[in-house]
């Protein structure tokens, strides 16, 4: 590993490399402090007191917040790493603080999300013996991590982290989790200045970019009559935004997004077309069967998107972008593979593309817009119907914040109407658990979202029945005082899979009818201030009040109870088989 | 796509917790793993897995740059069996008086390249290697005679088209060292060290 040394006060000539005697628990946070963290998320426990004694010297440099459970750490640690474009950090104590973090884990392991985890551990003599609280967290968590590792020495703590900031940030981010023996958070050593890791000899953070492909790919879209751009989170990890509109506004070319990649072009601009996917727009998955040429740029084809693979842009050639080869030709042949960070890749794209415009290309997707408006979201942003919509609500919200607000969904019918409706002029504006879908990720991820973008409005939309998962992290916002909106839409159902029961399963509602305690009164219960809106005429007062309200605020809406989100890829169809009723 | 077997060959890191990472690789997929021998290459610091499946050859070039994204892989390659030339070595003990007494086992061994490894009054261990039905066909063979125990290795083979591996290996090391492996070093201290 070859390392850089940070900024260090100019040591004296010929000396030799300075070192100082401190604990292995003063060493970690020292790492923490030399990679600019800010603020960590946090549970302690006796595997970890060490690391917690030291903490309190670290006040207020090392901003710890004082979670409800160890899931709803990791959660902000993601929901913080999410908004703000940094690693998010998390802490545990061994044994179920440790298992505790698994479920964060493979959400940001699927998502991309860079997080350093820190595990303490029981001692490095005890390992192996069953002893009070050790469980194997290194091999619970291999197939849910980028990295992991067990220090077992003091010594090894320094270098150990650098390791961790280093490959948790660089190439595909990911999780990366150091579990940390007590004895070695005891040990005093002599610790070297902190060096942050710029390399590892058996890792390449990104393929070398070929020219050739970038010639190829540039020389496919210029032929293209109808090319089409699907952009996914990837733009925003490369922090590549700038670079991407650019490409799109010069190659004219009609742009669609996951919902991991939301905002990275502003839902305003004329090619952003919409959204991709099973509860996506209609014209970008009718019109995905109809390009010629599909241009992939850090998106994954992940089956939510391509619906049925077999009967997926069969006709198109396909130029996919991405910093990580597993996912070129994963699920989608490609034509033309463009390795590398998209950073990179797109301004040398871009430069070889022609200006141009596709008129009446992109006519067909305003015509399928037209469609979807009159056949769905009129009547879902402006109901006529008594009941409240889901879609009024974001509509209303949109009206207020003008798409200012960062928005943090959970998993659900309320999680697509947000995807779906929710405004968005900047990137890092929508954190929602994508990959696997983590019904309780919202409500801890907006804590952290705000930590992370402290001077934007968090808004926080949830289900009745994902809020109850997490609902703890309530008294993390009262002790924290954090200023979070958290916005229940509450259909009084398990909504999503009462859909699928619906549609799929003759009505059998086996399970789905959830009752909810009075939320309002919850939320009082942790000094929260709150309302419940169950008519049209007090949603806009309701909304503008919450926002306007200092501090946490919860509102609950009650919507409609069997309403189903479309359009609507059923499993097993194609993407042009969606169905807008 | 037709299914056979290939041969998956990795240099990696020296790391605790490696072997693991990789098998998960196929264990989540739900592929069984033929064979699987790991050992220090030739160079110190960097240990060469070799591993057999039987797949379609688009699932062993997905599998194997899953395996070359972790972080302390270097390189993986997979052949199929024409592009390789592999061995598996096996073992076997038999009675020594059997063996002293029946000439026709004497030309047994010679038939099938087998070596005597040790030889003590009671039993006799040999040795042979080669393919899986090389060393299959000795167990035959043997089983009328009172064979004690067998044993086979994993399979190792060596690329037909490696040129200049080595050479490359050495760079490798030579511009960066690797790194010692740091282990537990307190398991035997138990009655020492303060617990809480
Ligand atoms: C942890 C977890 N368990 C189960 C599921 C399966 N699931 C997906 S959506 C959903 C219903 C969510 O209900 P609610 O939070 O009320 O949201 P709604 O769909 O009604 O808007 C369920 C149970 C999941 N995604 N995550
Ligand atoms: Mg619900």
């Amino acid at each position: 590993m070859s390392t850089q040394t940070l900024a260090q006060p100019a040591a004296s000539p010929a000396a030799a490399p300075e070192t100082t005697p401190i604990t292995g628990a003063v060493a970690t946070l020292q790492a923490l402090v030399a990679e600019g963290v800010d603020t960590i998320f946090g549970y302690p426990g006796g595997a970890i007191i060490p690391i917690y004694d030291a903490l309190y010297d670290f006040q207020p440099e090392l901003n710890h917040v004082l979670v409800r459970h160890e899931q709803g750490g990791i959660h902000a640690a993601q929901g913080y790493a999410r908004s703000s474009g940094r690693v998010g950090v998390a802490l545990a104590t061994s044994g179920p603080g440790a298992t505790n973090l698994v479920t964060g884990l493979a959400d940001a392991m699927i998502d991309s999300t860079p997080l350093v985890c820190i595990t303490g551990q029981v001692f490095a003599h005890l390992l192996g013996t069953d002893a009070f609280q050790e469980t194997d967290i290194i091999n619970i968590t291999t197939p849910v991590t980028k990295w992991n590792y067990q220090v077992t020495r003091a010594e090894e703590i320094p270098e150990a982290l650098a390791k961790a900031f280093y490959i948790a940030r660089s190439g595909r981010p990911g999780p990366v989790l150091v579990d940390i023996t007590k004895n070695a958070q005891m040990q005093t050593f002599d610790a070297p200045a902190y060096e942050r890791c710029t390399h590892i000899r058996s890792y390449r953070p990104a393929p070398v970019v070929r020219k050739e492909y970038i010639e190829q790919a540039a020389a496919l879209i210029n032929s293209a009559k109808r090319p089409f751009i699907l952009w996914g989170q990837g733009v925003v990890l490369g922090k590549a935004e700038q670079e991407f509109k650019e490409f799109v506004d010069k190659s004219g070319i009609p742009a669609a997004w996951t919902i991991l990649g939301v905002g990275a072009l502003a839902t305003g601009h004329p090619l952003n077309v919409g959204m991709l996917g099973m509860h996506g727009n209609y014209g970008p998955n009718v019109l995905t069967n109809e390009c010629d040429v599909l241009i992939a740029i850090g998106m994954r084809f992940d089956d939510r998107v391509t619906g049925r693979l077999d009967k997926y842009a069969k006709q198109a050639q396909v130029v996919h972008l991405d910093i990580d080869p597993t996912e070129i030709d994963k699920n989608v042949k490609t034509t033309v593979p463009v390795w590398g960070d998209c950073k990179e890749t797109l301004p040398l794209l871009t430069a070889l593309v022609e200006r141009k415009e596709h008129p009446e290309w992109l006519a067909r997707f305003n015509e399928y817009t037209a469609e979807e408006v009159d056949a769905v979201i009129r009547e879902e942003l402006f109901p006529t119907s008594e009941e409240l919509t889901m879609g009024e609500v974001l509509q209303q919200l949109n009206e207020i914040t003008g798409g200012e607000a960062v928005i943090v969904s959970d998993v659900g019918q309320h999680q697509m109407v947000a995807c779906r409706y929710a405004l968005q002029n900047q990137s890092r504006s929508h954190v929602t658990s994508g990959g696997l879908g983590t019904m309780g990720f919202a409500l801890p991820a907006a804590i952290g979202a705000k930590f992370g973008a402290p001077h934007r409005p968090v808004v926080a939309i949830i289900g009745d029945g994902g809020v109850q998962m997490t609902i703890q992290e309530l008294g993390t916002i009262m002790q924290t005082g954090v200023d979070v909106k958290i916005i229940i839409l509450n259909n009084q159902f398990l909504g999503m899979v009462r859909q699928w029961q619906e549609l799929f399963h003759q009505r059998r509602y086996s399970f789905v009818d959830i009752q909810s305690p009075d939320f309002v009164t919850v939320a009082a219960g942790y000094r929260i201030a709150g309302q419940r809106v169950d008519d049209r005429a007090e949603l806009r007062s309701a909304l503008e009040k919450m926002l306007a309200h200092p501090g946490s605020f919860l509102l609950e809406v009650m919507v409609t109870k069997e309403n189903n989100i479309f359009p609507m890829v059923p499993q097993g169809c194609s993407v042009a088989e969606i169905r807008l009723r | 796509m037709e299914r056979q077997e290939y041969n998956i060959t990795a240099y990696t890191e020296n790391q605790v917790g490696l072997l693991n990472r990789i098998a998960i690789i196929f264990s989540r997929r739900k592929i069984n793993i033929e064979s699987l021998n790991v050992s220090p290459s030739e160079i110190e610091g960097i240990h060469r897995f070799n591993i057999v499946i039987v797949e379609t050859e688009e699932v062993v070039e997905k599998l194997a740059k899953q395996i070359e994204k972790q972080v302390e892989v270097l390189k993986v390659y997979y052949n199929t069996n024409a592009d390789v030339i592999w061995q598996e070595m096996a073992l076997y003990k038999v009675p020594t008086d059997v063996i002293a007494e029946k000439v026709l086992v004497e030309r047994l061994l010679r038939e099938n390249g087998a070596r005597a490894v040790v030889i003590r009054k009671d039993y006799t261990v040999f040795e042979t290697t080669g393919h899986r039905e090389e060393t299959d066909n000795l167990i035959k063979a043997l089983q009328p005679y009172g064979l004690i125990e067998f044993v086979r290795s994993a399979r190792i083979a060596i690329i037909k088209a490696s040129e200049g591996f080595h050479r490359k290996l050495q760079e490798f090391e030579r511009r960066e060292p690797s790194e010692e492996v740091a282990e537990n070093e307190f398991l035997n201290d138990r009655e020492q060290v303060f617990t809480m």
